[in-house]
């Protein structure tokens, strides 16, 4: 196997995977219980311990059968993805259509730990429109190493939401490759609550003019949890937006990363970048790390990024307890507040309320 | 009623309040006016109970019981309302929710039965109504991107709703254009009856034309210096606070 990167690799010195190599991974057992499907009215595939389930999945008219790895990509993560990729989504949208929603569900049940490398592939054909819908859970000690590669064609729209709320003994390691061209757009959101180490790097490739990457990502993390989303935006054409807003709320000792890089070439005038992570820590034992990368060659963009890390506003506080709110649940209705706001870039209804209903429930586990 | 009785108080090492004596019988109006910094928001925060001042000396009695020792979620059941001079932003959180939130808080503190949200959005539309505020202030987040006077409106919606016993008024007039004012005014004076009391601090006479006091109080180095009639605010406006400090 291709080694784990460690800390000392510049683009890993946040986090720290000894944790996952310290564990030794078995082939994955054969899945015990049926999982708890949303009843959520679209197509799906549905992946126990990382093996395609046809019982469980329902045919989608874009999808193809699963194609050996070629081995795109340079991250240490996809190189081992890679090796042992034997599964994975494989969707073509032709030009001009509109594939509506897919879901992608991957449960896992770690009675011994295993690990899984899916291989996902999405191509849009010029104009066509696309939402994936991610549910990553499970049970137990695994390690779900995902690769996603997507091509977005001149003109198309694809949407990825993705939940992350594997368990908090597992690991979860994604790394996307979007591809995207001109007038086409990419809008991902990653809601990480689960895992005991998780990475969700993206690397996503502005090709055309007004191409557009929206990168959000929301991590609630608690107990000794560590998350890092981390993204290179490549404008490697005129007029490309992109937008990037990550919102942390930790709580006991856990620990987010935000690594964001905006690379502007020197064609890529008129590049419009925007980032912002914001950070509320529940609990002085927290550790968040932001690290804003800008790497511009053009002369004419506006590239703006910005940071707040902090504790609730105790103005705030004092305003909503002088109307008669307890002090407790003022201090409920502000987490749930920044919460809310961090759901803002999901502009899908069906997800939207589907993470809508998951933060309730782990605001009630808290 | 409240009765304040040579009330000290600082915020680190500085004192602020050096002796405020005041007695706000119910049904009455009292108006505090006295110079920039001269402790009259310290005093209305104290009040109510933000943290972060010392009271050092003195008692504050409210309807009979001491409220420098309860939190301030505890003094706004027992009836106590501070009008922000700069009311926060809540961004995340929406209007109408809060208000609810608020007054179910209040009721379910005195033992009453909490209101369902139908009920209760038909009581936040008529003080919306009353206050001629926009329909959309119910449904946006709590004055974030609120205009100055809006702001102020908006802490007149939760006076209309909760209802307090005893209310201050900290520069509410300020930034408020005149049908604002008047507005404000007409606020205060619907809640006025015998068991309700307002201790209303500005700066400006012409509010006072519409809630006409029944005691000016002058605040002047953390003390009151003087305390008269309404036309006191009147002499104040023409002579203004010189000479007044050193009482
Ligand atoms: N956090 C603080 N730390 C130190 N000093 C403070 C603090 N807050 C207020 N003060 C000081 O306390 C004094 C009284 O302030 P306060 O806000 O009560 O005045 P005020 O009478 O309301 O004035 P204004 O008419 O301008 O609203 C001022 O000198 C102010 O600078
Ligand atoms: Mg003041």
């Amino acid at each position: 196997m291709v080694a784990l990167p460690t800390k000392k690799l510049e683009a890993w010195r946040y986090t720290d995977l000894r944790p996952l190599s310290a564990v030794t991974f078995g082939a994955p057992p054969a899945a015990a219980a049926t999982p708890d499907l949303p009843d959520l009215p679209f197509p799906r595939f549905v992946f126990l311990n990382g093996v395609l389930n046809a019982a469980l999945s329902s045919g989608f008219a874009y999808a193809k059968p699963f194609v050996p790895v070629e081995g795109q990509g340079t991250q240490p993560m996809a190189l081992i993805n890679a090796d042992y990729a034997q599964d994975g989504i494989n969707i073509e949208i032709p030009a001009g259509q509109d594939a509506g929603e897919l879901l992608l569900i991957s449960q896992s049940d770690g009675i011994t730990p295993f690990a899984f490398h899916p291989r996902h592939r999405v191509k849009l054909g010029q104009g066509a429109k696309f939402a994936l819908i991610e549910l990553n859970q499970g049970e137990g000690t695994y390690w779900q190493n995902a690769v996603f590669e997507v091509e977005v064609a001149e003109g198309a729209k694809f949407q990825h939401f993705r939940l992350q709320e594997e368990s908090v003994e597992a690991f979860n390691t994604t790394t996307i490759y979007a591809d995207i061209e001109g007038q086409g757009s990419y809008e991902h959101f990653t809601l990480t609550l689960g895992a005991r180490i998780s990475r969700t790097e993206i690397e996503a490739n502005l090709l055309g003019q007004n191409a557009l990457a929206h990168l959000n990502a929301a991590q609630l993390l608690g107990g000794t949890q560590h998350g890092d989303f981390t993204t290179i935006i490549r404008h490697k054409a005129p007029n490309c937006p992109s937008r990037q807003t990550v919102k942390s709320v930790l709580a006991g000792k856990a620990h987010a990363v935000f690594q964001g890089k905006i690379e502007v070439d020197q064609i890529a005038q008129k590049t419009d970048g925007y980032q912002m992570s914001q950070a509320l820590l529940l609990s002085p034992e927290t550790e968040m790390d932001i690290k804003p990368e800008l790497q511009i060659f053009a002369d004419d963009v506006k590239c703006s990024h910005g940071a707040t890390i902090g504790a609730l506003d105790e103005e705030q506080v004092f305003y909503l307890r002088s109307r008669g709110i307890p002090e407790a649940e003022a201090r409920q209705i502000l987490i749930r507040a920044f919460l809310e706001e961090a759901l803002e870039p999901v502009t899908h209804d069906a997800s939207k309320a589907l993470f809508e209903e998951v933060l309730e429930s782990w605001w009630t586990k808290q | 009623m409240l009765e304040i009785k040579n009330l000290h108080a600082r915020i680190g090492d500085a004192e602020i309040l050096k002796g405020v004596t005041l007695t706000i019988p119910d049904g009455e109006i009292h108006a505090i006016m006295g110079p920039n910094g001269a402790g009259k928001s310290t005093l209305s925060y104290v009040l109510s109970g933000r943290e972060g001042y010392e009271v050092t000396k003195g008692e504050v009695i409210f309807n009979g019981e001491n409220i420098l020792e309860m939190e301030p979620e505890d003094r706004a059941a027992a009836g106590l309302f501070l009008a922000f001079q700069y009311p926060v932003e809540l961004p995340g959180v929406g209007n109408a929710n809060f208000l609810r939130t608020s007054l179910n808080a209040i009721r379910r503190k005195r033992g009453e039965e909490e209101l369902d949200a139908v009920a209760f959005l038909k009581l936040a539309r008529a003080a919306v109504r009353q206050l001629a505020m926009k329909e959309d202030f119910l449904k946006r987040n709590v004055n974030v991107g609120f205009s100055g006077g809006e702001k102020k409106r908006n802490e007149m919606l939760q006076m209309a709703i909760l209802k307090p016993h005893l209310a201050i008024l900290d520069e509410t007039d300020s930034g408020l254009d005149i049908d604002a004012l008047k507005i404000v005014a007409e606020g205060v004076n619907a809640l006025r009856d015998e068991k309700f009391s307002a201790l209303v601090i500005t700066h400006y006479q012409r509010l006072l034309d519409h809630i006409v006091p029944d005691v000016v109080h002058v605040l002047a180095g953390g003390k009151i210096v003087r305390s008269g009639p309404a036309s006191l605010a009147l002499e104040l406006e023409a002579s203004g606070y010189a000479g007044l400090e050193v009482a």
